[in-house]
Order: C-alpha cells, then sequence, then structure tokens
C-alpha cells in the first residue's frame, strides 16, 4: 500500500499531544513556525507542556503566532530555549512574567548548543563537547574536558515526544523542502522526537520532488497537514 | 562606520542584533562583504523595497532582508557549526561590559534576572575576531570597558576590539591598548572614563571614519 502520512487537519494530527508532552517547536522570530499546529494545541487545552523552542516572546509582527500564545494560556510548565525574552528589558513578554513570578521553568542553552544538543538527539549521539559556555554560567554544573589544550563543556542530547515542524512541500512520504530562512531549526527538530508533525504549504505525489532538494527526508516525518491560511496568516 | 574599516575584501562576516546591523550600511562598493545571518543565510542583502518583502526572509533580529547573488541558506545545526567550527572571519556583537582582559558581558542586566543569550555565546566564543561597538559609557556616566565584568558573561577572553564613540581600543596580552581617539578628546579624559589603565599605543592618532 501506498504510504501516505496526510492527515485531514491540524487538530486530528495532535490529537494525541497528552499532557505533559515534551514538545519541539521550529521557528525562529516567528518564521518557520508552525502556527496552525500550535493554533490546535491551543485549542485542545494540553497542559504541563515542556517546549523546545528558540524563542517564544512574541510580538514580531502584528499577528504573528508563536510558542508565547501557549504561555499566555497557562499551557507550559517549562520552557527550554536560548531566546526566551525580547532583547528589550521594556518589553514583557509572558514567559518573563510567569518566570520572575515562579510560575513556569525556563533552562537555557547558547542557541548553537541548543541546536547541537537536538541535532546530538536525533542522531544518535550522547552528548557533544562545545566550547561555547565556558567561563559562563552556561557552565554551572558541567562536566569539563581539555581537548587539545582547549576547554569544553559537556552538553547532552535534546529528545521530545513531538516535534512540531514548517516547511513549504511534502509529498505524502513525508520528504521536506523549506523555504528560505524559514528552515531554521525545523531540520534538526524533525529527526529529535517520537513523532514529528510538519504543517506545509502544498502537498505533492512521491516523485514530485527534486531528491537532491530534499532536505528532510521522509523517514523522519510521521504526519502531515496543510495549512489553512485562512486560519493562520 | 569605523568598525567597517577592519572588514576585509572577502571576510565572512555576522553582525549582531541591534546597533552592529548598521555596519552593513557602511561596506564600500569595491569591498565584497559575506554577512552570515545565525537563521541560516549566507549573503544577507540589503532591506528589501517596498514590494520586494518575502516574509521568510529575515536576518537574526527578525527584520526583513534580501538575498545577495551567491546567497544561499541551510539549518541551525549546520549555520552553528559554522559558528562554532571558527569558519567567521568577525563577529560584530554589542556590549555592555567589556573587561580588561576581553571578557565580553552582553545579555543580560542582572536586576531583570532573565535575558536571552541566543548566539551571542557561540559567536563571541567562537567567530576568529570579535569587534565591540558601543557607547564608552552608560547613560549614567559609568565605565562599560571596566577591570572585570560585574554582568553575567557571553564568553571569556573573546573581544579583539572595542569602537566606542570616543575611542578605538584592541585587547592585547598586554592590556588595553587605546589605537585612535576620537577629534578633540585628550588621552586624559578617556582614561577617567575607563576603569582599567589604557596603554598609549606610540601611534596614536585621531578615529579615521
Amino acid at each position: 500500500m501506498a504510504i501516505n502520512k496526510v492527515y485531514e487537519s491540524a487538530d486530528s494530527a495532535i490529537a494525541d499531544v497528552e499532557d505533559e508532552a515534551v514538545v519541539m517547536f521550529g521557528g525562529f522570530t516567528a518564521r518557520g513556525t508552525p502556527t496552525g499546529l500550535i493554533l490546535a494545541l491551543k485549542r485542545k487545552e494540553t497542559r504541563n507542556i515542556t517546549a523546545i523552542t528558540n524563542d517564544c516572546c512574541g510580538g514580531w509582527r502584528l499577528g504573528d503566532v508563536d510558542v508565547s500564545l501557549l504561555i499566555e494560556s497557562k499551557q507550559v510548565k517549562k520552557v527550554i530555549a536560548s531566546y526566551p525574552v525580547a532583547g528589550s528589558p521594556s518589553r514583557v513578554c509572558a514567559l518573563e512574567r510567569q518566570y520572575l513570578a515562579g510560575e513556569i521553568e525556563l533552562e537555557m542553552f547558547p542557541q548553537g548548543t541548543l541546536a547541537e544538543k537536538i541535532r546530538a538527539g536525533g542522531a544518535g549521539i550522547g552528548g557533544v563537547f562545545t566550547p561555547t559556555g565556558v567561563g559562563t554560567v552556561f557552565a554551572q554544573g558541567k562536566e569539563k574536558r581539555v581537548i587539545d589544550g582547549k576547554e569544553y563543556l559537556l552538553e547532552l542530547p535534546l529528545k521530545a515526544d513531538f516535534a512540531f515542524i514548517r516547511a513549504h512541500k511534502a509529498d505524502k512520504m513525508g520528504n521536506l523542502v523549506y523555504r528560505r530562512a524559514a528552515r531554521n531549526f525545523n531540520p534538526p527538530m524533525a529527526t529529535a522526537a517520537r513523532v514529528t508533525i510538519a504543517e506545509v504549504d502544498e502537498i505533492v505525489e512521491p516523485g514530485e520532488l527534486d531528491p537532491e532538494a530534499i532536505v528532510t527526508p521522509g523517514i523522519y516525518v510521521h504526519r502531515i497537514v496543510k495549512r489553512n491560511e485562512t486560519e493562520t496568516r | 562606520m569605523r568598525v567597517a574599516k577592519e572588514l576585509q575584501d572577502g571576510f565572512y562576516v555576522n553582525l549582531g542584533i541591534g546597533l552592529p546591523t548598521l555596519v552593513a550600511n557602511f561596506i564600500p562598493p569595491e569591498k565584497t562583504i559575506i554577512f552570515q545571518s545565525e537563521n541560516g543565510i549566507l549573503g544577507v542583502g540589503p532591506f528589501p523595497e517596498e514590494g520586494e518583502e518575502d516574509a521568510d526572509l529575515v536576518n537574526a533580529g527578525g527584520q526583513l532582508v534580501t538575498l545577495s547573488p551567491g546567497g544561499c541558506f541551510f539549518h541551525h545545526a549546520d549555520s552553528f557549526a559554522m559558528i562554532r567550527g571558527g569558519h567567521i572571519d568577525v563577529a560584530v556583537l554589542g556590549g555592555l561590559q567589556v573587561s580588561e582582559k576581553g571578557d565580553l558581558a552582553n545579555w543580560m542586566i542582572p536586576q531583570r534576572r532573565v535575558g536571552p543569550i541566543g548566539g551571542a555565546a557561540d559567536l563571541a566564543a567562537n567567530a576568529k575576531r570579535v569587534i565591540i561597538p558601543m557607547e564608552h559609557t552608560t547613560r549614567d556616566g559609568d565605565a562599560k570597558i571596566v577591570k572585570s565584568c560585574s554582568y553575567p558573561l557571553t564568553a571569556k577572553e573573546c573581544v579583539d576590539l572595542i569602537v566606542t564613540d570616543l575611542a578605538v581600543i584592541e585587547v592585547t596580552k598586554e592590556g588595553l591598548v587605546l589605537k585612535e581617539i576620537a577629534p578633540e578628546w585628550r588621552v586624559e579624559e578617556i582614561q577617567a572614563l575607563t576603569e582599567p589603565k589604557l596603554i598609549v599605543d606610540k601611534d596614536l592618532r585621531e578615529v579615521e571614519l
């Protein structure tokens, strides 16, 4: 039987994302963000989510959807991120308010460390030694190793129950191509979850995507859903 | 403007969010600089003209940009392999404090108790050369070039050059070397606004823009 990973709707694709789920969210500054899946998760009212995301402070552009939406609705118990709050101290987002009130847990990593932990999670690597963060608060409690005279920190892999990712096109087997800088965290996250759900602009038949241009091979992608532009933007 | 002079033809350069992003406006046409953005772009071009905007093409600050001819895209893990692997010639980053030894603090004001580190730690620790354009002092007149940073570090011993509104200062093993000074300023006046002792370069000159 031909493989077909296409789901009817974002709601059906995320129907088994239950309370306490660990979810990776692709996207960067609300570009390449799976906005339809985020809105569906808000409707489902799943709670106590651990959200792994680069950023989650919203406010990038009017009407943009990102993980901040789920934080505002108190569905998130912990955030793992590199850019969790706005650069400007004057713009206080939901995460910053909840974190300072002790209502949400926050674990931060330098952006490259976050990306590499996710890559390691997907690649079956037990950890990576990175020079980033040596001599800073990001080194606290981490194993150090001197390799060739240079100091490194041990960073452990990150995995998730679900990865919500956004791509440009999928074929029905789950092969994905991306568009411009909307690629960002989506490809590494696609590899690091038990169930990867891709939200895409267009779904085509197997064989219609140029095999040389496929960035995420279908083996990593379990569910595909077409974006609903009237709902998301 | 002064920072642009440090960028050589053919360099791969990452410009941090905010003030550093403006450096791109001062590259003379005879120089080709390839700008990297950590969200997966090599060859970031100018801001788009009206009608040219593409929502999927933004820089690390979330601003709409264009792609220069020969530009390309890659994912975040590849982008930081590029950065961590020491392939970026120059990173230009914002600064809250820089220490005598070149430690950089640029991501969090302690009173806030939270801040965004983003890609700054990777860039500061791993670019071949790190340049920090910043105001010489805080708005309250406190030194930003300090003996030891009181703010949480982004990376230690990483800064190569500090370019302020008043001076150009190189970080060396011997200490901070005052290389250039703004017109109508005297060395003693710069020193008074700088915590560590400055070594005055024997070829000290006025800042050339």
